[in-house]
């Protein structure tokens, strides 16, 4: 029994001889597409792809103090903009692998009609957000407000969440009774929610870069390309985004 | 920049008020009781001491939620939810700091002993009387350590906040969690104003408390 489990466990390290691992940041909201598109990736190429998640300010922050990580799939395209402009991350790597949709959701399926806005105005005790300050959803969340007009009606019923994971829990328990999310978190059956017309916030457009750490990263570079590819394209619709740049 | 700080003094403050009355008698009880089912209170006593503030923020979420029996009957006595607001703030502390209280006191109650205790009765004293003039005077320094262990531990709460605050200013935006979000905003001056300000005022209730009571308690963690 001993003997066979080390002489599996060999054979799996001998596979893994000559394969890459990369540490990739990805934004809260496509943390769970991210984790099934490194899956396929990892089987189609060898190497291994570690996901860290959480919000895009806060991933932004850790990268610009050194965090080990070799790509970064961020929820806006402003900050891998930015990093590429302060050479953090290389020129020419970026490009938008999504583009994100924002959702209002309630785990009480009677809150939310056809019309979100409706429910927006209506008696609500508390309607979570992810920060705006940090989250990129979140900022969208406050663009859908301010163009309802309800920026102000709801500002001291507003309560957020660090990222979307947080704001889903939020919102999942029952504690807060509405809120903002990704349409890609949205779970099956459970309460309902309203498809926020694109209209009324900026495009969701979610930048992937090539950090300078992850450079000469065969593991880093390889997944950023499959993320082109149009199986990866079709994963990330199927989980409720935009399509992205391809290859 | 000041709403945090008021905010936290004001939870630290109403929550140590709350914990000695709580904390008084469950440590005389634990002090002198000779039941079996002591180990199993003082276990649910210092469990938040072991376990991570995740693991009580999630299950007070839940916990709170208008749907469960606890967040519903609240929300029927007092029309308002528990999560997102200083009240259910106030609970989650209670809770976090429960042993900071509880164990300084305790340990002050034991060392009184059960002869003093004696002698007061010998002299007629009601066991409540006995209490007040002779066991509380000889653990003053064990109740003043615990008041402040209680409010610092308060002051430096983060995660349980974090999970069931939601970050609303002049409620639940205690200082811990405006220098989280100054820090993933990389504001860093102001981040800087409010931790050196924490990092001093820790540094000074430890010096007071070890001052005390030469921090018997601190070793026990």
């Amino acid at each position: 029994m001993f003997r066979a489990a080390l002489l599996a466990l060999l054979f799996a390290l001998s596979a893994r001889a000559g394969a890459d691992e990369a540490l990739v940041a990805v934004a809260a909201n496509f943390a769970r597409t991210a984790e099934a598109l490194a899956e396929a990736y990892e089987a189609d190429s060898g190497h291994t792809i570690t996901i860290s998640s959480g919000s895009t300010g806060q991933l932004y922050a850790r990268i610009v103090q050194g965090a080990p990580y070799d790509a970064f799939l961020s929820a806006d395209a402003e900050r891998p903009a930015l990093l590429v402009e302060t050479g953090q991350a290389v020129s020419g790597s970026r490009f938008t692998y999504a583009v994100g949709r924002l959702a209002l959701w309630s785990a009480d399926p009677d809150r939310i009609g056809p019309d979100g806005a409706v429910a927006l105005s209506g008696g609500f005790r508390f309607l979570a957000i992810a920060n705006p300050r940090t989250a990129p959803y979140g900022a969208a969340a406050m663009e859908v407000l301010e163009a309802l007009g309800l920026t102000d009606a709801v500002a001291d019923r507003l309560v957020t969440g660090g990222d979307v994971g947080a704001t889903y829990a939020f919102i999942a328990s029952g504690n807060a009774d509405l809120g903002f999310i990704a349409l890609s978190q949205l779970p099956d059956g459970q309460g309902r929610a309203w498809i926020v017309p694109e209209a009324l916030h900026a495009p969701l457009a979610q930048d992937a870069v090539l950090l300078s750490r992850g450079a000469d990263n065969p593991a880093a570079v390889g997944f950023l390309a499959f993320l082109r590819s149009d199986e990866a394209r079709a994963v990330i619709e199927a989980a409720g985004y935009g399509a992205g740049d391809r290859e | 920049m000041t709403g945090p700080i008021l905010l936290t003094l004001a939870l630290a403050s109403v929550t140590t008020l709350i914990l000695m009355a709580l904390a008084l008698p469950l440590a005389w009880w634990l002090a002198t009781t000779h039941s079996r089912i002591k180990p199993v209170i003082e276990a649910v006593t210092a469990l938040p001491l072991i376990l991570p503030p995740t693991v009580l923020g999630f299950y007070l979420l839940l916990l709170m939620a208008p749907a469960s029996p606890v967040g519903g009957f609240w929300l029927e006595v007092t029309g308002s939810t528990l999560a997102f607001s200083f009240t259910g703030l106030v609970v989650a502390s209670v809770i976090y700091s429960l042993p900071f209280a509880v164990q300084p006191l305790q340990a002050a109650f034991e060392r009184v002993g059960t002869d003093m205790m004696e002698a007061a009765a010998s002299l007629r004293a009601r066991p409540l009387d006995a209490f007040l003039s002779v066991a509380l005077p000889l653990s003053a320094r064990g109740a003043l350590t615990a008041a402040v262990l209680s409010f610092a531990h308060t002051v430096g709460e983060f995660g349980v906040i974090l999970m069931v605050g939601g970050n609303i200013e002049g409620r639940t935006r205690t200082i811990s969690i405006a220098v989280w979000e100054h820090v993933e905003s990389l504001e860093y001056a102001e981040a800087h104003a409010l931790s050196a300000g924490l990092l001093v005022f820790a540094f000074v209730t430890l010096i007071a408390v070890y001052a005390l009571g030469r921090g018997r308690m601190l070793h026990v963690r």
